[in-house]
């Protein structure tokens, strides 16, 4: 079931041409890679989802949500979907938590805003999201503050706070980028494990190609705006259909047909 | 005039035009070139001898003397013109001395740290415990009511924010990559200081300087009006609100001169405004990588 | 015949309550010609060594030795003459250039300080064009280069003062991950033709393994696993090894996931050294 489809989406933002007619859909229980260098405009595409693009953006296309267009609402409308049934998780925990706030007030907050509960149930349910995301002593957590967590823990009060109010999308961008790669292995099986306990459509953005490989189902490629690939995820990475995909994978120590040796990098150099 | 000046001039050039497009900017360049014109311009604009006590005393404005005369004659447009010869050359200097004296001060602070960091540091904490016109007025009245001693006694008390702006400034700088690299490379103390600190610093320091040329008018208006500045005759500003409130129902010895004030500090506050907000995002940007080592 | 590097015993420790011991102890060694890959993820002391190699951050305790001698710690003064032959390349391709100044003349500071070790002089075009860059683009300014480029003209730069010893301090983690291998490969070739060593740091190994001759793998603040490259990449002994290159994921398409390490699992101090 398609829970989020983006049709032609458009964005200007000044002179820059920054999406030139994007396409994607977000099927509920399976998860969309969005792979690209910087500049190709995939955290643009996720934040244009989100409603978070820059005041001086001008966007074209559609995003459909349900029998909805996203960019047709009003941005009081944008707002009570945003948290409730489209969640985000941004890059880097250090700054995407208020470093003022308890993680317990951080939660509670959000869950009482959208959800309307009372004290003791937004409480009840903060810790049971706690524990959902594998934070220790969770009852004991409400009580702390971002700062006296680690960067990977961080991350899954992040994640715990987008998942608050039971969203059905999800748009993850670089989720693990920011963290050590024995912590990422971790994040990425959390992230995997709820977006299919859970049913979501997860748009995941990352440059990272062996993040994407083992998490992503489905794979699109984006460069300049565009995407140029758009595919299943062993396709994409075995037999992919598009040049520019190829040469990124190419450029990969571990992909198939990637770098292997030091003369094969010195080859693609010359290239 | 080296290398590294010239693209940094060519950049301010770029930049400032869009910056003045905002119209509080525009407005404030228009009205201060006015005043700097009048100023210039000097005696070639003057109706009258702002000293000659020639007309009839307190005279309300008229077609003869379009801000009315004073309590001892003299032409008061004439006087207000006038005193733009004083104030702002005045004010522009108190903050050129201000900045180069505390950014001197502010960049061996940042630069060699330890124990000239600490003293330059104290020192600027010791003026600053005061408040700022109570010293300056006390400073003024112990060296004597006069147009020089105003000017000292303000920059005795101005120079410690440009000192700790640019000790802040260069502090981050110094960590910077390319300030290592440059070490490494064996760059001298100097060498380092004019070639990858200073041109970094000046940019927001005269951003501040500029913001801060209405808070000088400011100063130096308020030692005259108190006697601790200009002396009689000399037309300025301060001192014409001054003999104003001794006259108060001729209000326009009061109003015109007061004016002038208003008029010349809001012109550059909006001007530095315009100016800080075009520079700042890119200086924030350059200044910005350099702080999160 | 002598390494031109020796660390021996490093110690470094940060002020603060409590204080931080980013570096409990390390040996390691960097001959000329050699290539040496520092690995370990955030927090273990790996870009310390770098600093404390380099002086700038004193040690605690332990010596670093370079040709024979004592790295004097940078203080005030200019840095003496034959330190220069160590040279380095930071993280940040957007720090580590001068942003106002011309992209030739910093290669050329750079040639400077090798011709004031009596070498001979070099134009930073030459430097530009070895490093892959057209000649045109020293007239240009850092921020008219992407990251990749810049990473490029730094090196240009570090080059040109022809250091004995080159040291990556995470040289290609901030670049786009297509141009990696080949900026990690770009520095290998030109340090090693030179006949200078290099210490690249990195977090990530499946690119270091690629242009390292030896590897040492440190966690907090030590050295728990060293050896030839390809053996330590193919037969990892130290459980912290193990654990690194099974958290990887390889970009083959295939759905693996990673391996995450045991919750709060700590692992054993202990070297393996081969």
């Amino acid at each position: 079931m398609t829970a989020l489809r983006i049709s032609g989406l458009r964005l200007r933002i000044g002179e820059a041409e920054i999406l030139r007619g994007v396409d994607l859909d977000l099927e509920a229980g399976r998860i969309q890679g969005l792979a690209g260098e910087s500049g190709s405009g995939k955290t643009m595409t996720g934040l244009a989802v989100m409603g978070l693009l820059p005041t001086r953006a001008r966007v074209g296309g559609t995003i459909t949500f349900g029998d909805r267009d996203l960019l047709a609402l009003t941005p009081r409308q944008r707002n009570d979907l945003r948290g409730t049934d489209i969640a985000m998780v941004f890059q880097d925990p250090s700054t995407s938590l208020h470093p003022m706030l308890s993680v317990g007030a951080q939660l509670t907050d959000h869950l009482r805003h959208h959800l309307r509960l009372d004290k003791a149930s937004a409480r009840a349910r903060a810790v049971e999201l706690l524990e959902r995301v594998r934070i220790p002593d969770p009852a004991g957590a409400l009580r702390r503050f971002p700062h006296q967590f680690s960067g990977g823990q961080r991350q899954r009060v992040a994640i715990a706070i987008a998942l608050a109010c039971s969203p059905s999308v999800l748009i993850a961008d670089e989720p693990t980028t920011a963290l050590d790669v024995t912590v990422q292995a971790g994040v990425l099986h959390l992230l995997r494990d709820l977006a299919r306990e859970m049913g979501l459509a997860v748009l995941l953005v990352t440059h990272d190609l062996g993040v994407m490989s083992a998490v992503a189902d489905q794979v699109a490629v984006m460069r300049d705006g565009e995407v140029v690939e758009n595919g299943e995820r062993h396709q994409v990475f075995t037999a992919p259909a598009h040049p520019y995909t190829a040469s990124l994978l190419a450029s990969l120590p571990g992909a198939a047909g990637g770098v292997r040796t030091l003369d094969d990098v010195r080859a693609l150099e010359e290239s | 005039m080296s290398a590294i000046e010239a693209p940094l001039r060519a950049r301010f050039r770029r930049r400032i035009p869009q910056a003045w497009r905002t119209p509080l900017g525009i407005t404030g360049a228009a009205v201060a070139l006015v005043w700097i014109l009048i100023a210039v311009l000097g005696p070639a604009l003057w109706p009258f001898d702002p000293l000659a006590q020639d007309s009839p005393r307190l005279e309300a404005p008229s077609a003869a003397h379009w801000f009315g005369t004073d309590e001892l004659g003299r032409d008061v447009f004439t006087r207000v013109l006038a005193g733009a010869q004083v104030t702002m050359p005045l004010a522009l200097l108190l903050v050129g001395l201000s900045v180069v004296i505390g950014g001197v001060l502010g960049l061996a602070a940042g630069f060699f740290g330890r124990w000239v960091d600490e003293t330059v540091m104290r020192l600027t904490d010791l003026v600053m415990a005061f408040p700022t016109v109570i010293l300056a007025m006390v400073v003024a009245a112990a060296l004597g009511a006069s147009l020089f001693n105003a000017v000292l006694a303000a920059l005795v008390v101005s120079w410690p924010a440009y000192a700790r702006v640019t000790r802040g400034l260069v502090v981050g700088i110094r960590q910077a990559d390319y300030v290592l690299a440059d070490r490494l490379l064996g760059f001298s103390p100097l060498r380092s200081l004019g070639t990858d600190i200073v041109p970094m610093v000046t940019g927001p320091v005269l951003i501040l300087a500029s913001l801060d040329i209405g808070t000088a008018t400011l100063l130096l208006s308020g030692l005259s009006f108190l006697g601790l500045g200009a002396k009689p005759p000399t037309a300025e500003w301060g001192s014409m609100v001054a003999t104003a409130i001794q006259n108060f129902d001729s209000w326009w010895l009061g109003v015109f001169p007061g004016l002038a004030i208003l008029t010349v500090v809001m012109a550059f506050n909006f001007l530095g405004d315009a100016l800080r907000d075009a520079l700042d995002p890119r200086t924030a940007g350059v200044l910005g990588k350099a702080e999160t080592r | 015949m002598t390494p031109l590097l020796e660390v021996t015993g490093l110690e470094v420790v940060y002020r603060g309550r409590p204080p931080v011991r980013a570096v409990d102890g390390i040996d390691l060694t960097v001959g000329a010609g050699e290539v040496l890959g520092l690995v370990g993820e955030s927090g273990c002391g790996k870009s310390t060594v770098a600093r404390a190699v380099c002086g700038l951050v004193p040690p605690a305790a332990g010596t670093v030795t370079f040709e024979g001698s004592p790295v004097a710690p940078l203080g005030l003064r200019r840095r003496p003459v034959e330190l220069t032959r160590i040279q380095m390349v930071f993280q940040d391709p957007y720090g580590s250039l001068h942003p106002r100044r011309p992209v030739g003349a910093q290669i050329a500071d750079g040639g400077r300080t090798a011709v004031r070790r009596g070498a001979e002089a070099s134009e930073p075009g030459w430097w530009l064009e070895r490093v892959g860059l057209d000649r045109g683009a020293a007239r240009r300014y850092p921020h008219e280069f992407s990251g990749g480029k810049r990473q490029r003209i730094a090196i240009a730069r570090a080059l040109a003062a022809r250091p004995d010893l080159l040291i990556g301090d995470e040289p290609i983690s901030a670049l786009d991950a297509s141009t990696q291998a080949i900026v990690a490969a770009l520095m290998r070739d030109l340090a090693v033709e030179s006949g200078a060593g290099l210490l690249f740091i990195s977090h990530d190994l499946t690119v270091v393994r690629l242009i390292a001759d030896r590897l040492a793998v440190m966690y907090r603040g030590r050295i728990v696993e060293s050896g030839p490259a390809d053996t330590i990449w193919e037969d990892p002994q130290h459980p912290y090894t193990r654990a690194l290159l099974a958290a990887v994921p390889l970009p083959d398409g295939s759905g693996t996931m990673p391996e995450p390490p045991v919750d709060g699992v700590e692992f054993p101090l202990e070297a393996v050294l081969r």
